[in-house]
């Protein structure tokens, strides 16, 4: 009982704290900059970053649940060059995106089949290979060549409004409910926390465990091919190295959303704070022309301490409450 | 020289939430078999590793001989001679024989290069002189547990380990290896002028070995006895607190029809010809040693294995078992052997914890509801008798009883016709014991079909209506209570090792 | 007794990998060979080894980083840090020794190897986290000391160029280093004691504990070396593309994940042989090398790797299985 309010109490206070970091890193901006605060620039502040925080949902269940992906960046590369030679072979727009997402999907399902199939493999190993594949058919068929010529309206989902906010928003925080929802309010939501709490255990209840597993990494897919299309649209064409490096910036803001790398614990409005905190962080420092590589180097820091401290948290916790126990 | 070797006194060990050894006290003589008994969770394990400085302890002293010591760590314990196998296997498996041997204490050149030729030469001596012919290039990985567990002796022996401790080493060895063992242990003491503290739950060990034996309950020091002059009851009665006679609960019940029928089923390697039928209100026995394949059957009955070939019958219709989950719909539930590890997860609470198998039944369709949730737990919380602050309590927090009523509370949430209990009372206290007992009881009154598996002589005599014995992956005999014996059951599993001795 | 029944079938297992990868190797090379004859000249196999030659050194670190059940992704920032270092010192102070500027940048990298070292077992940070958080750290911190600029070919001195292109009795000096970086390896897995006690505490961390092994150590000593190793083609790297720049090496990390991959390191601890991650490399090296040599684009480079070690470990697994199948069949059960 003692152990459960303490880690509860933990837990509540790292939500607070990146809120807590989050208003520190919006007051340095606005301080920076004295139109930060504006509505169209906060806009394009979020704009400049939702576009792979797509990927960070799913990514959250998938390391919840004890495993990893890092094929997603790839994925992203492959459904979107598939979409863009699409279009240049003069496939309607329409049926390319089908196509996009069609190929994501699929991405995300073998990984998923090859995972649940030959259990002896870790998922990382699977999607490290996988990412090598991906990304290696992605060259295949495009080469170095970048593809574009996209129709206008198509340019509408990265850049356009529906009313003044930003559509990519609202896609964001549409997805964002219902990955919400999924994990914290629904009996799957409840099995995948059970999973990464404890597989073996899981396997005995009753929970189809390889059906959850599959599931989220095909989520995985899918959310890696709508990143592509929003990515493709702000950038107007396509090539095999889009994408490049985003799956480790991926893990980066799950991890630092407070789920925890053991699996079993996390949530999705944390790793919600956890985006706005990297992106924002991000764009600050772009206004004082700090290079974006430079960023970097905080946001490793901030990775290491964000699981540093819990870690040396839960030691001090535990000397503390033997010696309480010794004075019993 | 003193006659006592080792000598610990008023230890003290916490760990975050429990009291692992409070007060306890220990004698050791110089070149005796000296036995260690208690339940499971008495702190023996615990007492082991402070001895041999895994754990140092809050409070307490040790003495070597005549002088007090502290270790800081294992590497200390090794140097004062103090050596133990533990009770699962500690090897690196991807090691071959000599380095499992000689890892912590290495041979080397004066240059630091290892000396591999002496050391295979050592290991190579101390095989021999323990008896056993492998070859000490062999991967640790390929030997059986019995094999490796003379390595560990013969670790403990390159060590010149003058105090070694055996903490349930026969726990998975058949009868013909535990022989062996023994064996070797005896030479240890007489040709090694080794002190020995052999750990076990067996009391056939203690009576064969050793010629002194102390009592641990519930991380406390109850005493210390000369073998010859306790009787086995008195030991039991020091173990468990009270006496055992009333354990069993078990009510007379009605049979009827046949529930599930297995006709032949077949895992290769695991198990082959199983044929036996549970019925209605009756508690079927599936007993035998370790190893015989018990809860292999059992797991392909629950769909965590399929079995390879034969057919299972359930209600009168052949069914294919393809999971758990269209095991559970059928309406058969399974308590693993493993509490900890397959049947709880230990950081939620008990309510989350009893509503996990049947999520479906407590939710508005996909939706949670957690008010209806709360409900069912807590009706069941009260119904097995659970003993915890209140029903959001962690199951880390809980005792192994109160653990064990929790996954069985698990099972009691779905419809269930058949249950199987695969070791349900294993480590659990008395009074935890006796509660499950009665649940089982309860059950079997209310109709249910119960299949137990049980390695302990006494609750498959005291509590079900029929027995069957397995050994070596084979039903080797089938008995009704009334003509159950302890000897007949104890043969029947044994059996054929016994004619191999001979 | 299931988990040692798999252990058991690793071990024979193990045996024929190697054998099966090198079987794979002569199959290619022959098929390349009967494709394009002058795959098997002395002046190709050359190139192939210097090619080769910094991936597979770089194995024998990340295959003791996999022994111990850790990861180590920051080692192809490492790499460019270390390296970049070295190469702002050469481009400011040509007169330095070149030798003098390697052991700098061998420094560097194992300061880097021992701070991942620290988090990942005094600061109980998952290897995976820890060492991407790293990753991101040394990229960001490349940038910094270069302040965004490349050092080019026409800085570098000849000298320190020399360390990569350079021969010595006719064979190129990065394929000697590689040869020196195995035999040491050889030498301190298999016949020194901290060699060995890395194996055990890979193999079962909680024995390791109790036999008296500092584990932490082993696994801070392990990261350093992998540190050590990344310093040193870091600075090679340099020499050899005579070009430093922030991004360089990136994602290289993977290759050499893969490699000890297909030498049949496992992911879950306590094996890996140096023969086997030779091979692997190998392996990773022709199927970067003789693309061309066969009038294959080299945008095949990588799906065709991404298939290989996808199929090996898949294969690895399958023959597992079938192993384990034989054995319990053989049980007369």
């Amino acid at each position: 009982m003692i152990k459960n309010t303490n880690k509860l109490s933990f837990l509540l206070k790292w939500e607070w704290m990146l809120v807590a970091l989050l208003i520190l890193i919006n007051i340095m901006n606005a301080s920076l900059s004295p139109y930060y605060l504006e509505y169209n620039n906060m806009m394009s502040a979020i704009m400049a970053f939702l576009d792979r925080s797509f990927m960070v949902l799913p990514m959250a269940i998938i390391i919840i649940m004890g495993d990893i992906d890092i094929s997603v960046a790839s994925t992203v590369a492959l459904s979107s060059v598939m979409m863009g030679v699409s279009v240049q072979n003069g496939v309607p727009m329409t049926v390319a995106i089908l196509i996009c997402m069609a190929t994501a999907t699929l991405c995300g399902f073998i990984n998923g089949l090859i995972v649940t199939k030959f259990k002896e493999l870790s998922a990382a190993i699977v999607t490290i290979s996988t990412m090598i594949l991906y990304r290696g058919i992605a060259y295949i068929i495009l080469e170095d060549q970048a593809a574009s010529g996209f129709p206008l309206w198509f340019s509408i989902l990265g850049w356009g409004d529906i009313g003044t906010i930003p559509l990519i928003l609202i896609v964001f925080i549409a997805f964002s409910v219902i990955f919400w929802l999924i994990l914290h309010k629904t009996t799957a939501g409840r099995q995948i926390l059970a999973i990464g709490q404890n597989n073996t255990a899981s396997i005995y209840s009753g929970i189809n465990v390889d059906k959850m597993r599959l599931f989220a990494f095909t989520a995985a897919g899918f959310m890696a091919g709508i990143t592509a299309l929003f990515l493709t649209s702000k950038m107007a064409s396509t090539r095999p190295n889009i994408a490049i490096g985003y799956e480790l910036e991926v893990i980066a803001m799950v991890v630092l959303g407070g789920v925890s790398t053991s699996g079993g614990k996390g949530k999705i409005h944390s790793v919600i704070l956890a985006i706005f905190v990297i992106g924002l962080l991000k764009y600050g420092l772009g206004i004082i022309n700090i290079h974006s590589q430079i960023v970097t180097i905080i946001i490793g820091l901030l990775l290491i301490f964000s699981t540093l401290l819990p870690s040396i948290g839960q030691r001090v916790m535990s000397k503390l409450k033997i010696i309480r126990q010794m004075n019993l | 020289m003193s006659d006592i070797i080792l000598e610990l006194k008023n230890i003290t060990k916490i760990f975050p939430g429990t009291k692992a050894l409070d007060n306890v006290s220990f004698q050791l003589k110089r070149g005796e078999i000296h036995a260690l008994m208690g339940e499971n969770g008495a702190g023996k394990s615990t007492f082991i590793k402070v001895i041999t400085g895994v754990h140092r302890p809050e409070q307490g002293e040790m003495f070597l001989g005549c002088s007090k010591v502290t270790l800081q760590g294992p590497k200390d314990a090794q140097k004062y001679g103090i050596a133990a196998i533990y009770q699962h296997v500690t090897c690196y498996p991807d090691l071959n024989v000599a380095e499992n041997i000689f890892i912590g204490h290495e041979i080397r050149h004066k240059l630091g290069r290892l000396n591999w030729k002496e050391m295979y030469r050592i290991s190579d001596e101390l095989l021999q002189s323990l008896g056993i012919n492998f070859n000490s290039r062999t991967q640790m990985g390929t030997l059986s547990v019995a094999q490796q567990q003379i390595v560990e002796i013969a670790k403990a022996l390159s060590m010149k380990a003058k105090i070694i401790i055996m903490d349930e080493p026969t726990a998975a060895l058949t009868k013909r290896e535990s022989e062996e063992l023994y064996r070797v242990t005896e030479q240890l003491r007489d040709n090694e002028g080794a002190s020995i503290i052999f750990i076990s739950h067996r009391f056939e060990d203690m009576y064969r070995l050793a010629s002194r034996v102390t009592v641990f309950r519930d991380s406390q020091y109850i005493g210390n006895w000369e073998l010859d002059k306790v009787s086995k009851d008195d030991l039991i009665k020091a173990m468990v607190g009270r006496e055992v006679s009333s354990l069993y609960p078990k009510a007379k019940t009605d049979i009827g029809e046949s529930v599930l029928e297995l006709e032949n089923l077949t895992r290769t390697g695991y198990f082959s010809g199983i044929s036996f039928s549970v019925r209605k209100g009756e508690i079927l026995g599936l007993t035998g040693l370790v190893g015989a394949g018990r809860t292999e059957v059992c797991e392909s009955l629950f769909g965590i294995h399929k079995a390879d070939s034969g057919k299972i019958i359930f209600a009168g219709n052949e069914v294919t078992i393809e999971n758990p989950r269209t095991a559970m719909d059928l309406g058969i539930g399974y308590l693993p052997e493993d509490r900890q590890l397959q049947g709880l997860i230990l950081d939620w609470g008990i309510d989350k914890n009893i509503t996990l198998p049947n999520l479906d039944q407590f939710s508005n369709g996909v939706w949670l509801n957690d008010q209806k949730e709360l409900e069912i737990a807590e009706d069941m919380f009260k119904k097995v008798l659970i003993k915890a602050q209140s029903v959001q309590a962690t199951a880390s927090s809980l005792s192994g009883g109160n653990q064990q009523k929790v996954v069985v509370a698990k099972l009691l949430t779905t419809d269930l016709k058949v249950i199987i209990l695969d070791e349900p009372t294993k480590g659990v206290d008395v009074g935890a014991k006796y509660a499950i007992h009665k649940i089982m009881s309860d059950l079997a009154s209310r109709g249910y079909a119960v299949l137990m598996v049980s390695s302990e002589m006494p609750e498959v005599l005291g509590m079900c209506d029929r027995i069957i014995v397995m050994k070596e992956g084979k039903i080797s005999d089938t008995m009704d209570i009334a003509d159950a014996t302890q000897e007949k059951i104890l043969e029947a599993a044994m059996v054929k090792s016994v004619k191999d001795r001979q | 007794m299931e988990k040692l029944l798999k252990k058991k079938n690793n071990i024979q297992l193990d045996q024929f990998r190697e054998l099966g990868l090198l079987l794979f190797i002569i199959i290619i090379s022959i098929m390349v060979q009967i494709r394009n004859p002058s795959f098997l000249t002395g002046e190709n196999i050359n190139d192939l080894l210097k090619n080769t030659a910094i991936l597979s050194i770089l194995s024998v670190g990340m295959m003791l980083v996999l022994v111990t059940r850790g990861i180590d992704l920051s080692i192809a920032a490492n790499m460019a840090f270390s390296g970049m270092l070295a190469s702002i010192i050469v481009r400011d102070f040509p007169q330095i020794h070149p030798v003098l500027i390697m052991l700098i940048g061998i420094s560097a990298g194992t300061l880097s190897g021992f701070i991942n070292g620290l988090l990942i077992s005094k600061g109980k940070i998952l290897p995976i986290i820890a060492t991407l958080g790293m990753m991101y750290v040394l990229r960001g911190s490349t940038f910094l000391i270069s302040k965004g600029q490349w050092v080019s070919a026409y800085q570098f001195t000849d000298g320190f160029k020399k360390m990569a292109t350079g021969t010595n009795w006719g064979i190129n000096n990065l394929i000697l280093i590689a040869v020196a970086v195995y035999a040491l390896a050889y030498y301190f897995i298999n016949h020194t004691r901290t060699g060995r006690r890395i194996y055990a505490t890979g193999s079962n961390p909680d024995s390791a504990k109790i036999s008296g092994i500092n584990t932490d150590r082993m696994v801070i000593l392990v990261y350093s070396i992998m540190g050590m190793l990344s310093g040193l083609t870091g600075v090679l790297w340099m020499a050899r593309f005579a070009s430093a720049q922030s991004d360089s090496a990136m994602g290289y990390e993977m290759n050499v994940i893969a490699a000890c991959v297909l030498g049949g390191v496992s992911m879950s601890g306590g094996s890996g042989k140096v023969g086997g991650i030779l091979l692997g490399s190998l392996l990773f090296g022709i199927l970067n090398n003789t693309l061309p040599l066969i009038n294959v684009s080299p945008f095949w480079q990588n799906a065709i790797q991404g298939a290989v070690i996808l199929l090996a470990v898949i294969a690895n697994v399958l023959a597992k299985r079938g192993m384990t199948k034989r054995n319990l069949n053989r049980r007369d059960r």
